[in-house]
Formats: structure tokens, sequence, C-alpha cells
């Protein structure tokens, strides 16, 4: 396998993408970290404009410590839609483990580690479910998800009476909320352990390897000898557990269990893991760029709110948000097609 | 001059051509594909035209369809009238056209009836259909044609043949109705090869079909692959070679030979160097394959021998390039058994998996769909199928798989040498390298290629016969589906002709050359003995 002789040179090879010149090196490094820059110019406004109230050690405690929940959401949707299914179920997930807290925990007293460990069972049942319909039956898990996650909202509701359920065990509010590491609350610290654990599944293993090339090319992974329907139900479980986990680490957070609020997380999750695809690693879902896009979103919305805004400015923010993020991720990877000359 | 059975005939005296070409070109980035046609198509008549891939008649077809703009200096006249050039897209129905291509253009989900009205729906003025009315013109239209076919009835239901029937009286009827109103005149259909997946009783059906139609009238432009085809149903035919046209001829006063000889044109044999005529017996063979079928192809038995490159060809629609990937179970097998050292496998139960597991490799010919994903980088590309040796307790080791990556991409001559790119920035021929690469990592023992230099540049491909033969040195079987007949004539040990889902022939050692490949395969002299039906015609235009 030398070089045969005859080989004349190949040159019908555009090397320009990223690689010639200082230019496209910088913009290719103002891209990646185009999400990092927009957080510091939000803060850097917002604290400009109220640095009595957006710059406080509090406000910036709070908002690191209240955000892991959407955090470690975000991270349980990054891993189908690295496997190129859509979940829409995650928030209905949420919204049941943390209901199933509020009932077992509150309502019957059981112990809150027994009651976490039941939240998470539940999540990797639900996520069975959902990959059984999606792969037994072969439909779409958009609409799958759609469902399913309506059916555990109204379920939430049902379950809970409709009323929100207080008096969750202080040992759960004590271990998410309340003790604080670095004067960060634990919640942060867990959130950041998440997203540091799925950066390294995604980007340090094999499985992570496969679980994305069965979101890009389907039929190349099946030639290639990969268990595409093992691994998207697999990443379909993951995500539900993960999205219990988030649920436990809401309860914990609000130390009470309410029965709609939880239905809000679906379009920041999404906005969030759309947005951290377009930096970090340009392109592709990745749990770095989620993070930062998580505190860049709830910067913008917390300091538009102190300047006076109405609450709806966060729907307008978050829905924002995803469309232009997805607009990005579009337009930055025709522009990758057409610099490269193929297709 | 005889003029075959059909009423109309090539001899309506006096009569313009429908269609008059004069000095049709068309050129891409400077390079004439399409050289100076001259080619007149009569009405009332049958008119093949025959040429290899790339030949320049597809070309041709699309200066027609107003796909293609044609070069300046090029002029089509139909009916005796001058048409200014190019034809805008669609303006083709203006002048009494009308094109059935390969895969038909039907609708599967909707009705027979909705499907013949897909075209007139769009230029309907009436916001209303009369479903009831519609009905009734066109089973009066099939009844015109002899058709037997059911307006109700969903396509989806229909075999290979209905659906072919339906496109063509579909083709006609669109041909009358769409027609600008001014014009007069037969009009032309262009057949593309609709007969490539038809069984024997299909084909008849078709071409009796075809004659009414020029009965009428009308011409047909029949494109084909097949020469007893194009000697049944046409009067005269035309060949296209490297561009040109070569010659148009009377079918009946030409032979086969000739035919060839036209189409692949006279050239030098190759030596085919040092070949040993290795053909393995089944005792001896790595890998022996045994009574395999599906729908298109019919108990096909060969055996594989190690360090063995054997080639597999034929028509399009013969079935040879179904084998790879039935043996890798990437289709299912309706039946075979593949026997290899360690055990014989039952091929309808095959998957990749298992293929894997066997240390079979696939190279497809579709390398941006089913080889490798453009948008994931070389590296991680290059290497899947070998990721798990470089999982350590603390992940991957993403140095040592960077330095091997760049090690393999140096070895295969892969250029830019840099893992590090998206796959789609590689050019046809280092694309191929890389999944080549790929798949000889994890050292197969059986090599499956289907058109392994199709979108490769030369110089790669030199390259990649290379490293094929250093794959078979190595004691790998190797398996080389194409249609090729210089690249089965570069690295073929043996070489084995598809004619209607059977191995026909099978050329050893000095016979194989581009020429007796092209030969065998367009003179197969076993078409006159029809097998029966071949196979099942209700599977969907392609697997």
């Amino acid at each position: 396998m030398t070089r045969t002789k005859n080989s004349e040179p190949v040159t019908d090879v555009d090397v320009a993408s990223g690689r010639s010149g200082g230019g496209t090196v910088a913009r290719s490094l103002a891209q990646r970290f185009s999400i990092v820059i927009a957080l510091v110019v939000v803060v850097a406004v917002f604290g400009s404009l109220r640095p009595d109230t957006f710059l406080t050690t509090s406000t910036l405690q709070g908002i690191l410590g209240s955000q892991a929940v959407l955090v470690v959401l975000t991270c349980a949707l990054l891993i189908p839609l690295t496997a190129g299914d859509y979940d829409l179920s995650v928030a209905g997930v949420l919204m049941t483990s943390q209901m199933l807290v509020g009932v077992l925990n509150a309502q019957h007293g059981m112990n809150i580690w027994l009651v976490i460990v039941l939240c998470l069972l539940a999540g990797v049942v639900i996520g069975l479910l959902n990959g059984g319909f999606v792969l037994l039956f072969g439909v779409d898990p958009f609409i799958v998800t759609l469902g399913t996650g309506t059916i555990l909202s109204g379920a939430v509701l049902w379950l809970g009476d409709s009323t929100t359920i207080s008096g969750i065990s202080t040992g759960l509010t004590d271990w998410v909320i309340v003790n604080r590491f670095l004067g960060v609350p634990l919640a942060f610290w867990y959130g950041l352990l998440i997203t540091a654990g799925l950066w390294y599944f995604l980007e340090y293993t094999a499985a992570g390897r496969r679980l994305l090339f069965v979101g890009r090319g389907r039929a190349v992974s099946r030639l290639s000898g990969l268990r595409v329907t093992r691994i998207r139900w697999a990443a379909l479980v993951a995500s539900a557990t993960l999205a219990s986990l988030a649920g436990i680490l809401y309860a914990g957070t609000t130390g009470a269990a309410d029965p709609v609020s939880g239905e809000a997380f679906l379009l920041p999750t999404f906005a969030a893991a759309f947005l951290g695809s377009t930096a970090i690693l340009p392109g592709k879902f990745n749990s770095w760029g989620s993070f930062i896009a998580v505190y860049f979103l709830v910067a913008g919305t917390t300091g538009l709110t102190m300047l006076g805004a109405q609450s709806y400015v966060s729907d307008l923010f978050y829905g924002g948000a995803l469309v232009v993020a997805v607009c990005a991720s579009r337009y930055s990877r025709r522009k990758e097609v057409r610099e490269s000359g193929s297709l | 001059m005889s003029v075959p059975a059909h009423a109309g005939g090539a001899s309506r005296v006096g009569a313009p051509p429908v269609v008059e070409a004069r000095g049709v070109s068309k050129s891409f980035a400077g390079v004439r594909v399409l050289d100076s046609v001259d080619l007149d198509v009569l009405p009332g008549e049958i008119h093949g035209l025959l040429g290899e891939n790339g030949s320049g008649k597809s070309t041709f077809i699309k200066v027609l369809a107003g796909f293609h703009e044609p070069d300046p200096g090029s002029g089509l006249r139909i009916n005796g009238e001058d048409v200014p050039l190019p034809l805008a897209p669609g303006a083709f129905r203006d002048y009494g056209m009308s094109f059935v291509h390969q895969d038909l253009g039907l609708i599967t989900s909707l009705s027979v009836l909705e499907n013949l009205r897909l075209g007139t729906f769009s230029r309907a003025r009436d916001w209303a259909i009369g479903w009831r009315r519609q009905r009734a013109d066109a089973r009066t239209l099939f009844e015109e044609f002899s058709v037997d076919l059911d307006p109700t009835a969903r396509v989806a239901d229909l075999d290979g043949t209905q659906r072919a029937l339906l496109a063509i009286v579909r083709a006609v009827h669109e041909m009358r109705t769409l027609r600008g109103g001014a014009r007069t005149g037969p009009g032309m259909l262009i057949l593309d090869e609709p007969t490539v997946f038809l069984p024997e009783t299909g084909r008849r059906q078709l071409f009796s079909l075809m004659r009414e139609i020029a009965g009428g009238g009308s011409a047909v432009l029949f494109v084909s692959h097949d020469l007893d085809e194009v000697r049944e149903i046409t009067d005269r035919a035309t060949i296209f070679r490297d561009g040109r046209l070569r010659a148009t001829v009377q079918t009946s006063s030409v032979t086969d030979t000739e035919l060839v000889e036209l189409i692949i044109g006279r050239e030098l044999p190759e030596h085919g160097g040092e070949r040993e005529d290795v053909a393995p017996t089944a005792a001896d063979a790595t890998v022996v394959v045994d009574d395999l079928s599906d729908e298109r192809v019919e108990s096909v038995s060969f055996a594989l021998g190690d360090g063995e490159v054997l080639g597999m060809t034929g028509l399009l629609g013969s079935g040879f390039e179904r084998i790879p990937y039935l043996l890798f179970g990437a289709f299912p097998a309706a039946t075979g058994t593949l026997r290899t050292g360690d055990g014989t496998l039952s091929l309808p139960a095959m998957d990749p998996v298992k293929a894997i597991a066997h240390r079979m490799a696939l190279i497809p010919a579709d390398r941006q769909s089913n080889g490798s994903v453009g948008s994931i980088s070389v590296r991680d590309n290059a290497m899947l199928q070998v990721i798990d040796r470089y999982t350590t307790w603390r992940g991957l080791s993403r140095p040592q798989l960077a330095r091997d990556c760049q090690e393999t991409l140096d070895r295969f001559d892969v250029r830019p040498p840099i893992p590090g790119i998206a796959y789609q920035s590689l050019s046809g021929g280092n694309q191929q390298k890389v999944l080549l690469a790929k798949w000889l990592a994890a050292d197969p023992r059986v090599l499956l290629l289907h058109e392994p230099t199709q979108g490769v540049d030369i110089g790669a491909r030199a390259q990649i016969y290379e490293v094929v033969h250093d794959a078979a040195r190595s004691g790998c079987a190797v398996l080389c589906a194409s249609s090729d007949y210089e690249q089965l004539a570069a690295i073929c040990d043996r070489v084995l002709i598809f004619d209607r889902g059977r191995v026909a022939r099978e050329l050893r050692g000095a016979d194989i050359t581009k020429d007796r490949i092209a030969h065998e395969c367009y003179t197969l002299a076993d078409r006159a003995v029809p097998a029966g039906p071949v196979g099942p015609t209700e599977g969907e235009g392609d697997g």
C-alpha cells in the first residue's frame, strides 16, 4: 500500500475552509466563542445600566443556582438530538418526577433517597416507552414525544390534584439549593458536573462517537455495523432519566411541587440546545455551548426584567433566540458546504 | 430496408421529421460532452438510442427536455418548424414531446386516475374536478391503447409492468392535451430505459403499446442498453460514443457485432498482465455462495478464493450490482447461504453486524449517503470501525487516534492529509481512499466493492487499483461489482457476467479485456431462450 508511481498531485481539494490565512482563523475563533462574547456583552450592558441590582452577588448566586435545572434538562435533550431524534417529552418527564417527589415525600412521607431512586426509575420506564413507540412502530419521535409529553403533563395534574404540594424534605432542599460551595448553591455544581460528564461522553468515548454517527447518517451507521435501533433507544432512555434528575433538582430548588410551572421549561431547553450548537464546537450539539447558552439567555431575561420589562419578555427572548440560533446554525453549515466545494 | 411489423412504419413519404437536430453541441466547463449531433426522428418511427454511460445520449435528451442549454450554433426543428434554443424547461410539452424516465415519476400512494391527471391538474382552469367524467375518460383512454388498468386502483398495488404502462399512457395523453394550441403535427414520446426492471411478459406488453403509439403517427425515441430489445422493437437506431453521433442505422440490416463495435469503439485489447488462472474450487474457496436470490437475482452461486479479485458485471438491471449488498445483509435476500471458513450463514438472516463479525467489508457506490458521513471529520470516519481499540480507562486516547489516523492518511495518500477537516470537503477520489482505509483498518477477509472508482479522477483511480491489489495479495478475497469494463479488466482475475438476474458467462485469464467484457454484456446469446418470468415485480423502483 505504498504510493503508486503515477500519483499526480491532486489539486482539486479546497483546503481553504478554516486553514488558510489569519482572517479565517480569527473568524472561526470568533464563531467558537461567540456565545461567550455575547454573555460578557449582556452582563456588561445590564451591569452598567443597573449596577446596583444586576451586578450583585445575590443576583449572581440566584441565577447560577436556579438555572441548574435548565442546564441538566438541556443536557438530557442533547443526547437524543445528537442521535438525530427530537424528544419533546423532557419537560413532561421533569414535571412527573417533580410531582412524584411531592406526592411520595411530602404527602406520604417516604424517605427522600428512596423517592429519588423511584423517580429515576420512572424516567427509565418513560424512556423505554418512548423508544418503544418510536422504534418498534417506526413513528417519528417528534410526534411520539409530543404525545407522551402531553400525557405526562395531564397525569401530573391528575396526580397532584391540580394543587401545589409543599413541605418537601429539607434533606433535599439542603443538598440542592441551601448548601453552598464557594458561595454558590450546590445545584450549580451538579449542573456543571453533568455538563462536563456529557462533554466527556460525547467527545472522549467510542459510544459518543457512535451516537454522533447514528444522528448524522443512519444508512452509513447501519452499514458500518452500528446497532442503530439500540443506540437510538438508549438515547431516549438516557434523556428521560436525566430529565427526571432535573425534575428532582427542580423540586429541591423550589421546595415544592406544582403541577404547571414545569411546562415552561420546554422552549428554553430547545433554545439553549440549538444556541449552544452554534458555539464552542459550531455545527455540533455540545454541552459546554449549551451550558453557556443557558446563562446567556437567563442573563438577558433577568436584565430586561430589571429594566422594567414585563414578564412576557422572557417568552420573546427565548423564542427569538431559538429561531435565530436555528437559522444561524443552518447558515453556517450551508456556508461550510459551499466553501468546501462539494455537493 | 425491410421495415418491421408495425403499421405506421418509417415510410411516410413527404412528412417532415418530427424532430430534426442540427449540430447540437453541449460543453461543460469547456469540455465538449456532445459534439455536433445531427439526428432526425421520423413520424411513426420507433427510434433506438444506444451508447455507453457518458456517451452523450442522456445529455442530448436533457437538451430536448430543456434541462441543458445547448452551445450556440445548435439548431432544432420540430415538424419542419424552427424552434428557438434553448428550450425553456417544460416547453417540450408545447412542442408535443413527452418523457418517461426510468423512475416513471408516479406517486404510489395515489390512484391510477390521480396519477394520470397529475400533469393536467396544474393547468386546469376549472376549480372543481368532475371525478365521474374523469374516470370515464380514463377508461376510454386505456381501451384505446388496449391497456388493462383500473382508474380507481392505487398505484402502490400495481406491479412493475402496470406502472410502466400507466406512465407511458400518461405521457401520450399529456403529449396530446398539453401541447400549445397552434402547433400541429405528430408528437414524440421519449422513453428512457423503461424496461430495465420488467419481466419478459411486461416487455411484450410495453412493446405492443409502443407499436400502437407509433402506429398512430407519433415518433418514439427509445433509450436502451439492451441490443435485443433495440433490434426487436426499433426501425432505426442511433449510436452515440464519446459525445458524438457515430451512426444511424436501419436496425434490421446490422449485426450485433457491428452494433457493439459502434457502441464501444474499436480499441486495442489491453494486456491483462500476468494473471494466474486461480478459479477456486468450492473445496478450497474462502467464500462459497449458494443459491442466492432476491427480487432481481435468481439462484446465483459462485466461489471466491483467498487473494482472488472476482468481478461482476452486466447491463443495467441484470442484478449484478445487488450481490455485494445481499452478501453483506444490507438488503434482505430471499434465499441463499454463504459458507466461509467458520461456518455456513443463512443470507436471508444476514445483517451488517453479522457480516462485520465475519470480517466482511462493504464499500458502497454511494459514498456520500452510504459510505461515510460528510459533515463528520475525516478522522472519525476513517477510524469508525476500529475506534474501540483506542478506548482506555480514561476514555478515548485521542492523541493515539490522531497519530494513527495521520499515518493512515499518509499511507493511502489522501490529500490533503488533514484528519480534522470534514469528509465532504475531500474530492471524490480522496473520499474513496478514506472509505477504503476505514474498512481495511478492520483487516477484512472479504472485501465487497461496488463501483469503486465512480466519480474518481484518473490519478486516484490507479491508486485505488493498487490498494485493491494489495488487499488481495495479503490474502483478502475481493468481489468487485462494476459497470466500468476498463476497471474490471484492470483488477479482476475472473469476471462473472450477469443477465436477467443470473450468472450467464464467466471470463478468465486472457479473456478479461475491456472489449471482451463489453461484447459479452451486449450479446448474451441465452436471450433466445427466455427463462420464463424473472422474479416478482411488486418491489419499488430501488432497494
